[in-house]
């Protein structure tokens, strides 16, 4: 089938899933979240480069989304959280960064050897685009248990949810696309506001015995 | 179809959706709080019309004997919710727990939580389904953290991340579905609606449809409460208004659970796929066992009775797992009766906790002799959750036991371990709450017990009798579960 728009398709794709990788060890904040306007920005690329080949106009809207909320607002105002709760230092990972990355490789291999095995009957495009959504989403998945600050955290959430819209619009002709990458962006919204509202700075769990029992409400 | 006619669907969608505006509008708490409580009976009223006017199925919304049973139970319990809710939240205002601005917010998404739950249940579209859950979902998040303290924010954002991680897999599971129909239904809604999918279920690809059971059992499964994924709930439930706990426990958890048995039907219905019922099964073995260990460490009253509801989806996922007409019998009437019961619990608890001024178990002592009537509700109701013989869930749990040990006898061993183990539990730490010195505040209770004797009534009577046409229609729908 059309050769080049297919490479495309998948350049974008596999663009992402690296993207997605850089973002797994960056160590400082505003490094994290430029890297992810970069995710959003490839993310855009490929929404529109899908909305071009399936010639399906609805799609431009949802690139716009990914362009305008994701690559450019959220990152300006995660900015100007990170620099209103001072959390400009370095971001701790979890098993250290070796650890995380190797995990990171043994997430995409397992993903690839599922969804290839899978969709042998799906239409190609979706299946490698099904491939390299499925690593996106447990990258970021990956990305949020290995960091404790809650900025790290939605961004991690952020990935994941690029990987579910690449998917959505990997697949052709879906229905309700734009919908959900409406509803996506609302709850985006939601978290960043409550971060920025309630000054959330940890996640909520704590090897301090006495911390967790607080968090609980369960002491006496 | 002229504008004047309204199907009783629309109304069930129209009228939460339409007051949660208005509510958001009215200043005066008594009046909206009686608004809440004649809104949430109409929307009642609608869901009993299903039955009479039974609505042809939209490319959008549908009816079908199984979501009608759903959308009944749900529109019945936020109506005693509200009732219940209407006596709780004049003591929340005098406490200064809430504002009078933060009550509207309350009333508002409290109907808007409703219209999102209905929509899940009557969706024709599984892109629809999800984005309702979601809908319902995120309004419950703002509920939860609606009191602003610490550990209120805590709960919400700790709900929050894990059910958009939730919400995030179901989504996947979801557009694989659509990849596995797409090329049998064609491309567009079509692929999307329940009726065509099981219509065509046969032929969509088993191994696709496999691996999105996996993801939606994880996705809604985080909803449903079920163990590895159900660090959220008791949270979310003990730091919460408590009509919100009993909205949490009795229907939230059913809708997300609706959403599972759904795709369940469509596995059911293709040849190709693997069993599911063992995945379920599993999960709700451990959420059982977890959660009645778990019972005996609690010092929270709503974060026990939050346990208390991990193990009873856990006891419904597993009668659901094994499946069969007998099993699934048992299951939809645990489901029904848990519903019911546990709404009924946090209406006492709620109060409990009102009067005495803390959820901490070791505070709450010798009810029975500063608030009788509080005490015997509470025994009432952990008699009838713990499953013993006049409570319909003690029917119920008998019928998941025996239709256990008709498939699989040595599932049934583990399954009554956490049932025994989870029944000990309750009564040991009901024994200090009602018995015991009275410590604390006696101070008059304001409560209102219409809604809670309403569901004990009904439980108790189901416990003893089950009219005929009610069982019939149940054993129809557990036909159709497969």
């Amino acid at each position: 089938m059309h050769g080049l728009s297919f490479d495309i398709a998948h350049l974008l794709a596999g663009g992402l899933v690296l993207v997605s990788f850089l973002m797994l060890y960056q160590d400082r904040m505003f490094a994290l979240i430029n890297v992810f306007a970069l995710h959003a920005v490839l993310l855009a690329l490929s929404v529109g480069w899908q909305a071009y080949v399936q010639d399906a106009p609805q799609l431009y809207i949802t690139a716009f989304i990914a362009l305008v909320f994701k690559a450019t607002l959220i990152p300006a105002a995660l900015r100007r959280i990170v620099e209103r709760l001072n959390i400009h230092r370095d971001i701790e990972a979890v098993g250290g960064i070796g650890l995380t990355m190797l995990a990171g490789m043994a997430l995409v291999a397992l993903s690839v050897v599922v969804m290839l095995r899978v969709t042998g009957t799906a239409d190609p495009l979706a299946r490698e685009d099904l491939a390299f959504a499925l690593s996106i989403v447990l990258l970021g998945l990956l990305m949020m248990v290995s960091r404790r600050n809650a900025v790290g955290q939605v961004i991690g959430f952020m990935s994941l949810e690029n990987g579910l819209v690449l998917a959505a619009t990997g697949a052709r002709g879906m229905p309700l696309v734009v919908e959900i990458s409406v509803a996506f962006s609302v709850l985006i919204a939601f978290i960043v506001i409550g971060i920025f509202l309630f000054r959330i700075r940890e996640r909520f769990d704590s090897v301090d015995v006495h911390a967790l029992d607080r968090f609980r409400g369960e002491r006496r | 179809m002229n504008a004047f006619h309204l199907d009783p669907i629309r109304l069930v969608l129209l009228i939460p959706l339409i007051s949660s505006g208005v509510l958001g509008l009215v200043r005066d708490y008594r009046w909206s709080a009686q608004l809440n409580v004649l809104v949430s009976l109409l929307t009642f009223a609608a869901a009993l019309l299903l039955f009479v006017i039974p609505p042809a199925p939209g490319p959008f919304v549908q009816i079908d004997d199984l979501n009608i049973v759903f959308v009944v139970l749900n529109t019945f319990v936020t109506f005693t919710t509200s009732i219940f809710s209407a006596s709780y939240i004049g003591h929340e205002l005098e406490t200064g727990r809430l504002t009078p601005g933060y009550l509207r917010f309350y009333h508002s998404m409290f109907q808007f939580m409703m219209f999102g739950m209905n929509l899940a249940l009557v969706a024709n579209n599984i892109g629809m389904m999800w984005v309702a859950i979601e809908l319902a979902t995120l309004t419950t998040i703002l509920m939860v953290g609606i009191y602003r303290t610490h550990e209120a924010l805590e709960a919400a954002w700790k709900y929050f991340i894990l059910g958009s991680v939730g919400i995030g897999l179901a989504l996947f599971g979801t557009i694989l579905v659509y990849v596995a129909a797409e090329p049998h239904i064609g491309a567009g809604l079509n692929a999307m609606a329940w009726t065509e999918l099981l219509k065509n279920a046969g032929s969509l690809d088993p191994a696709l449809l496999n691996l999105a059971f996996v993801f939606l059992l994880l996705g809604y499964g985080t909803k449903v409460g079920l163990v590895p994924l159900h660090a959220w709930l008791p949270d979310a439930h003990a730091e919460g208004p408590t009509p919100i706990s009993a909205v949490l426990s009795g229907l939230l958890l059913n809708v997300a659970l609706y959403a599972v048995l759904r795709f369940k039907m469509l596995l059911a219905a293709n040849a190709h796929t693997f069993a599911p019922g063992p995945l379920m099964i599993t999960m709700g073995l451990v959420s059982v066992i977890f959660a009645s260990l778990m019972l005996y460490r609690r010092r929270d009253i709503k974060r026990l009775f939050a346990y208390s509801s991990i193990e009873h989806m856990g006891i419904i996922a597993f009668a659901f797992g094994v499946g069969g007409p007998l099993a699934n019998f048992a299951g939809l009437l645990h489901m029904t009766m848990h519903s019911l019961t546990k709404s009924a619990i946090f209406f006492s608890v709620g109060h409990v906790a009102q009067v005495k001024g803390t959820q901490k178990i070791a505070d709450i002592r010798g009810l029975s002799v500063s608030h009788p009537a509080l005490a015997w509700a509470l025994v009432i109701g952990v008699t009838a959750i713990a499953g013993l013989p006049p409570s319909g869930i003690f029917m119920s749990e008998f019928l998941v036991v025996s239709s256990t040990f008709a498939r699989a006898p040595l599932l049934a061993v583990p399954l009554v371990v956490g049932l025994l183990l989870g029944i000990g539990a309750l009564f040991l730490k009901l024994g200090g709450v009602v018995f015991g010195e009275p410590r604390g505040s006696t101070a008059p209770d304001r409560a209102s017990y219409v809604p809670f004797v309403t569901h004990l009534a009904i439980v108790l009577v189901a416990g003893v009798y089950l009219p005929g046409p009610i069982v019939s229609w149940f054993q129809h729908v557990a036909h159709l579960l497969g």
